[in-house]
């Protein structure tokens, strides 16, 4: 535990600082500081406080008591954003920028270049072409921004960051959508910004980052402050105990192989989707977990919603139990056994500002209906089931989806898509932005559905996920399978190989064998 | 460390009966109003005025409710009064020109009526496909489709009045002006459509999925619901309600001319925000939107009964208590408070 806090040098500190939401503490008596030129990371399991401690940081809640103190000096950061005039920007995990501007006026908005009273369209150009350079993205300043992928939104938060001379920069998971090449970009211009002697807070889930980047690393569970500690002295397995106070030797459960003679449940053949000009072929056994590995944009997520109905399907045959199927909604591969779980939960996944109830039971509210009217018995009777079966924690039930961490937001999600009693279950990033914990739960929760006889189908950019969980990996890159690996062979160093194109394997061939 | 108390707690037991302040405010607005009424002039809860109130709400209340469904879809229909009058054109021109063959008496009246359910329904399908499947914004469409309907009923009326025949007249007159059990039938109408409409929001997979789609419509079609057909659903009751209130709105003047249903679409979207529905979908409730449609009849209806405020300024009040009903709605003091210390 380090006592250095609030040292003289530190720009921004936070004394004893308490945070309740009405009668719900979420912050404890926390200290934190941030100096001049480092990296402070802030890790902690979902609903730890990370997110209401950065908040009030950057003056977007207001410590219910304690001091914060900027340059040493006691204050009360204004609230609405305003403390970016004092050199604090934010960037947060739910990306805050208007689609409809194009990358350099979003660069540039609310504090606009102007030449005689008129905007400097070409300056401001200029200048987000020089931001986007010293990034190493090939962002075009004239797209708008609701035609870019995640990840480069991603990146034009961070450009805008950047145009803003910001002191002290909190980011909040801004890894979560990037691919490798892309953090790797982002890291040296962490590097760039910390050299500079800007004050860094970075939130991440990713311990392998937070131990590379971090100065300090400060840990936060349930709302209390566990230690500050410089991050040389400690392991990433180091910080993940800290993190969830129990030890974490079993992140992934063990491996049950499907038995060699299961048969096959689903088989994909020539299925061309998306923009994707190639064809994709696979088999799911049953009581097999696939992995589907590969970048950020490979196409796996355009291939397997074509594959449940979701999007449509230019060529190709599927054959589920033998049978050749063509889903044409998800409505007939829900009721046929077959559920995607989206990676994009907040956005496809859960109603926000909707109960608990509901959600869980809109995938499967046809089961729920009796003689013409809902029956709401049945549907509590589904939640209660849910909350023990997945462990899924609310204050209450009045509250709404949307106040819940990521983690129990997951769960439910997971929950709802198991409601269908499914055979096959597609899941999308299982584990995007969520804590140590609840990866855990999520990991054994899909083994244990593996192990009753149900196939699973991962879809992962998280490589140690895929290895950890998987029996079997397919990579794709480009659109197109380029790789499947199976038992020992599914290792970081062969499956990057595929996803990068250095390495190809005829997947036909041994799909057939 | 053990998990703190906030997190470890199982969820409490499940209160049925939760107080909701969004269809208590305009409750709690309604009674201030009829206490307002009553003081100014107490003739204002006299039972004749009060039947008086109810059947006059009827013909908004019962828009306002199918108006509840598009609005909780995340839709919009500003085509309701035009549509009303283009419909009660028809069914006055239809049943005129039946008199010779079918003479003026009931059958004659049910088929203006059953004109009456075709055309709306047919109506409000059209809207929801044009949305839907023809993927153009609601606003868009409906505002089309209101501007045509409006000048139809026009050409029908040669730019006057379309009158219904003086005999069909007579027999029609009931529907409006005779009453059942104490309540004159638009009023009944107007409960059983109310009644139909909570719970089919409320208590069937059907408003389950207009919230769902209101919401967040990527979520509703990740969720295996077919959201096209639901949304024109909600189009189709429109159309229906429409239908509904056009059919006891003409006996009541027997007429048609390019003013009829004029602002009703307005007035709809009104009552129904009022009522606590949220303009911009996901959360719908027909409580709300019955209080709301009675709450603008009570404005006009005071304005009528005392000589403090010109009844011409009608429009203006219904306007103040719109745009006061979304402000004290919006419950959401916390951020005001913050400002102003």
């Amino acid at each position: 535990m380090s006592d250095r806090t609030a040292g003289a040098d530190s720009v921004l500190a936070a004394e004893r600082v308490s945070k309740s939401f009405g009668e719900v503490p979420v912050l404890f008596s926390v200290d934190f500081d941030v100096r001049a030129g480092e990296v402070h990371a802030l890790v902690g399991e979902n609903g730890a406080g990370k997110s209401t401690l950065m908040k009030i940081l950057s003056g977007l809640e207001q410590p219910t008591s304690g001091t914060l103190r900027l340059d040493g000096e006691a204050q009360a950061l204004p609230a609405d954003g305003k403390s970016e005039a004092l050199g604090i920007v934010v960037i947060h995990q739910e990306l805050n920028l208007a689609e409809h501007l194009t990358v350099s006026e979003s660069i540039f908005l609310g504090r606009e270049l102007s030449r005689y009273g008129f905007l400097d369209r070409k300056a401001m150009r200029t200048e987000a072409l020089r931001i986007l350079d010293l990034l190493h993205v090939q962002i075009d300043p004239d797209a708008r921004i609701e035609s870019l992928p995640v990840a480069d939104k991603q990146m034009v938060e961070i450009a805008k960051a950047i145009s803003r001379d910001a002191r002290i920069l909190v980011m909040d998971e801004p890894t979560a959508v990037l691919s490798q090449t892309e953090s790797e970009a982002l890291f040296e211009q962490i590097e760039r910004l910390r050299a500079k002697g800007v004050a860094i807070v970075f939130i991440s889930h990713k311990l392998d980052e937070v131990k590379r980047l971090a100065d300090r690393v400060t840990v936060l569970r349930d709302g209390q402050l566990i230690a500050t500690v410089d991050a040389a002295d400690l392991t990433a397995d180091a910080i993940a105990q800290m993190m969830v106070g129990r030890e974490l030797s079993n992140l992934y459960p063990p491996k049950k192989e499907p038995d060699v003679d299961a048969p096959v449940v689903l088989s994909v053949r020539g299925l061309r989707a998306g923009k994707s000009k190639h064809d994709i072929s696979f088999d799911l056994k049953r009581g097999e977990i696939l992995g589907f590995s590969g970048l950020i944009g490979s196409g796996r997520t355009a291939a397997l919603e074509a594959v449940v109905g979701l999007e449509p399907m230019f060529a190709g045959e599927v054959k589920y139990d033998g049978v050749p199927t063509r889903f044409a909604n998800i409505k007939a591969a829900v009721q046929a056994g077959i559920v995607y779980m989206t990676k994009d939960r907040k956005g496809k996944g859960l109603l926000l500002n909707t109960g608990l109830t509901p959600n869980l039971t809109l995938l499967t509210l046809w089961d729920h209906v009796k003689g013409g009217f809902l029956n709401r018995n049945s549907e509590e009777d589904a939640m209660d089931k849910s909350v023990r079966r997945f462990d899924i924690r609310a204050r209450d039930d009045s509250v709404n989806v949307g106040q819940l961490s990521g983690g129990n937001q997951q769960k439910l999600l997971l929950g709802k898509v198991m409601e269908a009693n499914p055979r096959v279950i597609i899941i999308d990033e299982p584990t995007r932005g969520i804590d140590v914990g609840t990866k855990q739960q999520i990991y054994h929760i899909v083994a244990a559905l593996a192990a009753e006889g149900a196939s699973v189908i991962v879809i992962s950019s998280e490589m140690q996920e895929i290895i950890g969980l998987c029996h079997r990996v397919l990579v794709m890159r480009d659109g197109r399978i380029t790789g499947m690996l199976e038992g020992t062979e599914i290792a970081e160093g062969e499956i990057m190989r595929y996803a990068a194109g250095l390495k190809e394997n005829e997947v036909h061939d041994r799909l057939s064998a | 460390m053990t998990v703190s108390a906030h997190e470890g707690e199982k969820p409490k037991a499940r209160s049925r009966f939760k107080l909701d302040v969004r269809t208590l405010g305009p409750a709690a607005a309604l009674i201030l109003l009829c206490i307002v009424g009553f003081a100014l002039n107490p003739a204002f809860l006299s039972e004749g005025n009060v039947i008086n109130l109810l059947t006059r709400s009827a013909f908004i209340g019962i828009i306002a409710i199918g108006a509840t469904f598009v609005i909780t879809a995340g839709g919009i229909d500003l085509s309701v009064g035009s549509m009303a009058a283009v419909i009660a054109g028809v069914m006055i021109i239809a049943m005129n020109s039946a008199v010779e063959s079918m003479g003026t008496g009931v059958p004659t009246i049910l088929l203006g009526c059953g004109l009456s359910l075709i055309l709306g329904i047919g109506a409000g399908w059209l809207n929801g496909v044009m949305t839907t499947r023809g993927k153009i914004e609601a606003f868009i469409v409906t505002l089309g489709t209101m501007g045509i309907y409006r000048s139809l009923v026009t050409y029908f009326a040669n730019g006057g009045t379309l009158a219904l025949d003086f005999d069909i007249r007579n027999t029609y007159r009931p529907v409006y002006y005779d009453s059942f059990f104490g309540l004159p039938v638009p009023v009944w109408v107007f409960a059983v459509v109310a009644i139909a409409g909570w719970v089919l929001l409320n208590r069937t997979a059907f408003g389950r999925y207009c919230m769902a789609i209101g919401s967040n419509e990527a979520v509703a079609r990740y969720s295996a619901i077919n959201v096209d057909r639901v949304k024109t659903m909600t189009y189709v009751i429109q159309g229906l309600c429409v239908s509904l209130a056009t059919i006891i709105y003409v006996p009541r003047l027997g007429s048609a001319s390019s003013t009829t249903g004029v602002l009703w679409e307005l007035e709809a979207i009104a009552a129904v925000i009022i009522g606590g529905t949220i303009l911009k979908g996901g959360y719908g409730r027909i409580g709300g939107t019955v209080i709301g449609a009675l709450i603008l009849t009570a404005i006009g209806n005071i304005l009528n009964l005392t000589d403090i405020i010109s009844n011409y300024l009608n429009g203006a009040m219904q306007g103040v208590i719109i745009i006061a009903a979304v402000w004290l709605q919006r419950g959401d003091f916390s951020r005001f408070r913050r400002a102003k210390k």
